[in-house]
């Protein structure tokens, strides 16, 4: 069922998800079978199929929600399902997943982004507060922050779960179909976005959409493994990236300065 | 007014501005869950579990009702996530079987010497000081864990999926959620009665979804509209002897159609 596995240029870079002939089935009918596949640091993954192939099953699998029948998936090379260091992990949802008469405000959807297992019972610091202000004006929603959030545009509301999904700093981004109901215009600014902070910030991407023309010549014309009907493409940050890295900006305050040149967020 | 000097009506004052407290507190989760109809299945399984309180002879029949509360927002857990998409069947089936059952336990027995009417609209007239420190105590339980886990409740409430690929115990959240309803109810079914106790905990959060801009106002605004009306209410249903549950939630309903008509237009 598989061809391929990860890239061939792995070199020092550490994996961030494996699939390790991975199978699943919902009662009977399989899902997934026998997926072998490798997301390594700073790879930008894009995982694509039609509907019901199983791309949201294979997220939550990867995620942990799902045990898988047989196979291994690990995180940051620890098994999913045990995998404690959630905070890693940015998830942007699907847009359709939200109910847009939800009262908040933008400020307190961003900040539940640091709401994990890791701040249980704890209360937020000023430094959290921080955090999410600097997250929010990288993503120029700032002038934003008070308003509720089912008011905003469809692009506004795709950079508030962005701003959330990275204001733990994250080294994994999880976009489950982030641009579905989003105008052709936004959706062009949003990728543009994407592709900046994939090119120069030390973050991992997969990407979960049921087409890859949006991102065009971005990634590898071939898809890097084949599972049934699901198809992964990936492209690795070359152009930056050797095995010191110690240089790379990874912090929100990075984004931050990158925000206020307009050029590059629109 | 020498209404207030009655005891009787001071432990009602008490007992409403208590439950009135807890209850839209957690209604507004619940609301924005999509369990609006929780209260009412969960009341109206209590009632059954009050009649079956009475016909075992146990010592509080409210026990029993709280009992049954607990069993049923168990169930209604189970069934939620066992029927995902038809989350409102389970609801259904449970409230049917809730009153038929205790409608059956009551013509069981006559000697109750207590009457149906007085579990379905309430009688917060007759609370005593077990009602009281029952009350009491599941509100202070409400306000504490609505304190200590706002962050968690408010994250599993907007994105649950979110929230569990963070890493929060999703399914112990909701299990506490959920028997943290049923408590409320058990101990608001005395006070506004089963028939009418889900008003209670969702048209204070209708309220709020409605005019608050943030979450944390919402929850205020919650609270208030719910104590503002409980006290009203039983104000206005002891000067002129009316029903005092039915008093308090057609106030309610009333401050919500007043919302609806002066309501801040949206701006972006």
């Amino acid at each position: 069922m598989t061809t391929g596995a990860g890239p061939a240029d792995a070199g020092c870079h550490q994996p961030v998800i494996e699939l390790e002939d991975v199978s699943f089935a919902y009662e009977r009918r399989p899902v997934i079978e026998h997926l072998n596949f490798t997301v390594r640091e700073r790879d930008f993954a894009l995982l694509t199929g039609p509907n019901g192939a199983g791309k949201t099953t294979l997220l939550k699998l990867i995620v942990g929600l799902l045990e898988p029948d047989a196979g291994e998936i690990r995180l940051f090379g620890e098994p999913a399902r045990r995998f404690r260091r959630r905070e890693r992990i940015g998830y942007v949802p699907q847009k359709s997943a939200f109910n847009p008469l939800f009262p908040a405000t933008v400020r307190e959807v961003v900040l539940s982004g640091l709401y994990g297992r890791h701040r249980l019972f704890r209360r937020l610091t000023k430094e959290d507060y921080r955090r999410a202000e600097d997250a929010m004006h990288a993503l120029g929603i700032a002038d934003l922050a008070g308003k509720r959030i089912g008011m905003l545009s469809g692009g506004q509301q795709q950079r508030v779960f962005l701003a959330r999904a990275l204001v733990n700093n994250p080294g994994l981004l999880i976009l489950d179909e982030p641009t579905v109901g989003i105008d052709a215009e936004t959706q062009e600014s949003f990728y543009h976005l994407i592709r900046h902070m994939h090119r120069h910030h030390n973050i991992t991407f997969l990407m979960v959409s049921h087409d890859r023309d949006r991102l065009g010549d971005y990634l590898e014309g071939e898809p890097a493994a084949v599972a049934g009907r699901l198809k992964f493409y990936v492209r690795h940050s070359h152009d930056r990236t050797d095995c010191g890295e110690t240089d790379l900006t990874h912090s929100l305050r990075a984004y931050r300065r990158e925000a206020d040149e307009p050029a590059l967020v629109r | 007014m020498d209404l207030l000097t009655m005891e009787f009506f001071r432990r009602a004052l008490i007992g409403g501005a208590l439950i009135a407290a807890s209850g839209p507190l957690l209604g507004l989760f619940l609301v924005l869950r999509r369990l609006s109809m929780i209260g009412d299945t969960l009341s109206h399984v209590s009632v059954a579990g009050v009649a079956a309180g009475y016909l075992l002879g146990l010592g509080s029949p409210a026990a029993g009702g709280m009992a049954a509360a607990l069993l049923a927002s168990l169930a209604v857990e189970r069934l939620r996530r066992a029927y995902k998409t038809y989350a409102e069947l389970s609801i259904a089936i449970l409230m049917a079987g809730g009153i038929a059952l205790a409608s059956l336990l009551f013509s069981l027995d006559r000697g109750f010497g207590v009457n149906i009417t007085s579990y379905l609209f309430g009688s917060i007239y007759t609370l005593n000081d077990a009602d009281l420190t029952a009350i009491a105590a599941v509100t202070a339980v409400v306000l504490a864990a609505v304190a200590l886990q706002y962050k968690e409740w408010f994250l599993m409430t907007f994105d649950e999926d979110a929230a569990a690929v963070g890493g929060l115990p999703v399914r112990a959240l909701n299990l506490g959620m959920s028997v943290l309803t049923a408590l409320v109810i058990g101990v608001s079914i005395k006070i506004v009665g089963a028939l009418l106790v889900s008003a209670l905990l969702t048209i204070p959060a209708a309220c709020g979804l409605l005019a608050a801009r943030s979450f944390r106002q919402s929850a205020l605004l919650a609270v208030g509209v719910a104590e503002a009306a409980m006290l009203a209410g039983l104000l206005a249903a002891g000067f002129w002897n009316l029903a005092p549950g039915a008093t308090v939630v057609l106030l309610l309903i009333a401050v919500l159609l007043a919302t609806l008509i002066f309501r801040r237009r949206p701006r972006l």
